[in-house]
């Protein structure tokens, strides 16, 4: 029994960032790279599962990008995952959601596992839609916003519940194998030991390129995008009126807003 | 048809209220000629008639579907089925839990245009433009569709204004062809109380998020809230780390803090969520260390400092 689950590596902004000359990005030097949040719910996930498992269960990460990202995939290997798959070439480069759906629906095709599990969205780009693209690609039953999973590899459904808006949750039962997208707090994300972190460095990243798992150049990339950034710019700064002073006075006058409120109030 | 076709949303019998943003977004991009129709799916999909007849709306459609709350698949096959027999130039669909789980499928299933999360449309020299945020809402990324026949936007909610007029528009059924669902809905849970607080009455809530930085320290704001008359809630990932139950998280996922209108959140930077969830407040207080934290973007009030030194001083004063 086998669980792929998709990873991304995000980009925080630095504090001084730039936007790149040609304006279609971010100067990758003020990039701070991460793990996607959401991302270290759905591994958790997985390995939860596998653990309670009383059969084999292995949990495969895969990821799209250069080979910085394998810092998160290692990571994914010190927090339980069995081994890692990461997918590049340079014609990856101006990839959007759907054509990263693309190769991470031909990994799944060669690693055939039971599940795939995918983050609601990523932290940067906020697309939430790589996981659910890839499943149709797949011809998979998929669900979105995950937020309890009762799954045992190998079963013919699964059942979850999805999280909707204002407070309210959906049962669904659902047919295996499937692409759920994991929201946070489905579980606590455990941390590494430093042990397992050593243990990490000894497992395999499989390095692998579009072409080796059957997709084209005109597949990714630009080409392959159901969409193209025209332009990124800083919006202009917020409308908040700054209550400015030492702590005292911006209390004092947050005071004076309570009172007026309360005032106010019938 | 060229034209612009709307995907309207509904749970439990209820329109949701961003389908008439949709129409509201509908009317910027229409151009001479164009045909603005809005499908609604549901077992009973006549009973949305009356709340979707409003102005600029030229044709509702109708289309009965045996799955009485959303599924995807149903979903999927019958907006594929619409866009082959009507030819639409761009789709659009509420940016939302139920489109999270359909909308990639059908773009990347018919090679659509396609973009989430997409607060502003406009034509720029004929060709369709989108924006949406990147980076914690900290930059505004432009996107086009080249060579594109049919684009799929997923608007978000709070972005666009819906319609005000009513009107008489023309209504057809549309069968969908049969489909064969993958996943069976079952019960709605209401998220559970966890204690006796209601956030949806609440009109003064303090709200903290992760800038408390540990659980020894919501006492004291749970202590300050009661000062000063406010329900305390909570950002997510209060919530998600057991530090406060989920009944007092508020933004989109959490409770509708509908009858809210001061609000003051404190170490909440502001995910889009959370700020979605949050926008129909009137009086926003944000306190927050960092400057440049997306909250200040709505909120009426911003104090930017130390939110620990901000309550003690606050405290003082009740």
């Amino acid at each position: 029994m086998k669980i792929l689950v998709a990873v991304k590596q995000v980009a925080a902004l630095d504090e001084d960032f730039e936007i790149r000359a040609d304006g279609r990005g971010v100067d990758p030097d003020f990039l701070i790279r991460d793990l996607n949040e959401w991302d270290d719910f759905s591994l958790e996930e997985a390995v939860k599962i596998k653990e309670a498992s009383s059969g084999p269960v292995e949990v495969v990460a895969v990821s799209i990008g250069p080979d910085e990202v394998d810092e998160s995939l290692r990571k994914c290997l010190a927090k339980g995952a069995d081994r890692a798959i990461r997918i590049w070439d340079d014609a990856v480069e101006g990839s959007d959601s759907i054509a990263i759906a693309r190769l991470l629906a031909a990994a799944a095709g060669r690693e055939a596992p039971d599940m795939l599990f995918a983050g609601v969205q990523s932290s940067d780009q906020s697309f939430a839609s790589t996981g659910i693209a890839a499943a149709a690609l797949l011809g998979w039953a998929h669900a979105a916003v995950v937020s309890s999973l009762t799954y045992a590899p190998g079963a013919k459904t699964a059942i979850f519940r999805r999280e909707l808006e204002g407070g309210l949750l959906q049962e669904i039962e659902i047919q295996c194998p499937a692409v759920l997208t994991i929201q946070l707090g489905i579980n606590t994300p455990r941390y590494a030991s430093l042990r397992s972190i050593k243990q990490a460095a000894a497992k395999p990243i499989e390095v692998l390129t579009p072409a080796d798992i059957g997709v084209g150049d005109g597949d990714v990339g630009e080409a392959g995008s159901l969409s193209r950034v025209r332009r990124m710019y800083v919006p202009d700064k917020g409308r908040a009126q700054l209550i400015e002073g030492s702590a005292a006075q911006q209390a004092a006058r947050l005071a004076e807003i309570i009172r007026e409120f309360k005032g106010a109030a019938p | 048809m060229s034209g612009i076709l709307v995907v309207a949303e509904q749970r439990r019998g209820e329109l949701r209220p961003v389908s008439l943003e949709l129409l509201g977004a509908a009317q910027i991009l229409r151009r001479e000629g164009d045909t603005v129709a809005v499908a609604v799916m549901s077992a009973d999909p006549g009973r949305f008639v009356a709340p979707l007849s409003v102005a600029g709306v030229d044709e509702i459609l109708t289309v009965q579907v045996a799955a009485a709350e959303f599924d995807p698949d149903t979903v999927e096959s019958a907006v594929a089925a619409l866009i082959a027999d009507r030819k639409p130039d761009v789709v659009l669909v509420a940016h939302s839990v139920d489109s999270f789980g359909y909308a990639a499928a059908l773009a990347a299933s018919l090679g659509l245009g396609f973009a989430t999360d997409v607060f502003k449309v406009e034509r720029i020299d004929g060709e369709l433009v989108a924006t949406r945020g990147g980076y914690g809402q900290k930059i505004n990324v432009e996107v086009d569709f080249p060579g594109r026949r049919t684009v799929l936007l997923a608007l978000r909610g709070g972005a666009f204004k819906p319609p005000e007029q009513a009107a008489s528009p023309r209504i057809t059924g549309f069968a969908p062809p049969p489909v064969q669902s993958r996943a069976t809905g079952r019960e709605f849970i209401e998220m559970s109380a966890g204690d006796d607080i209601d956030m949806t009455a609440a009109e003064f809530i303090l709200t903290i998020g992760r800038g408390i930085g540990e659980e020894a320290k919501v006492p004291q704001f749970r202590e300050l809230a009661d000062a000063v008359g406010a329900a305390l809630g909570c950002s997510r990932p209060i919530a998600d780390a057991g530090w406060l139950p989920k009944s007092r998280q508020v933004g989109q996922s959490g409770k509708t803090a509908s009858a809210c209108k001061l609000y003051i959140a404190m170490g909440v930077s502001g995910a889009i969520q959370h700020l979605a969830g949050m926008k129909h407040v009137s009086t926003i207080v944000a306190v927050n260390s960092d400057s440049e934290a997306s909250i200040f973007g709505v909120a009426k009030y911003g104090i930017v400092g130390d939110i620990f030194e901000i309550a003690e001083e606050l405290r003082s004063l009740f």
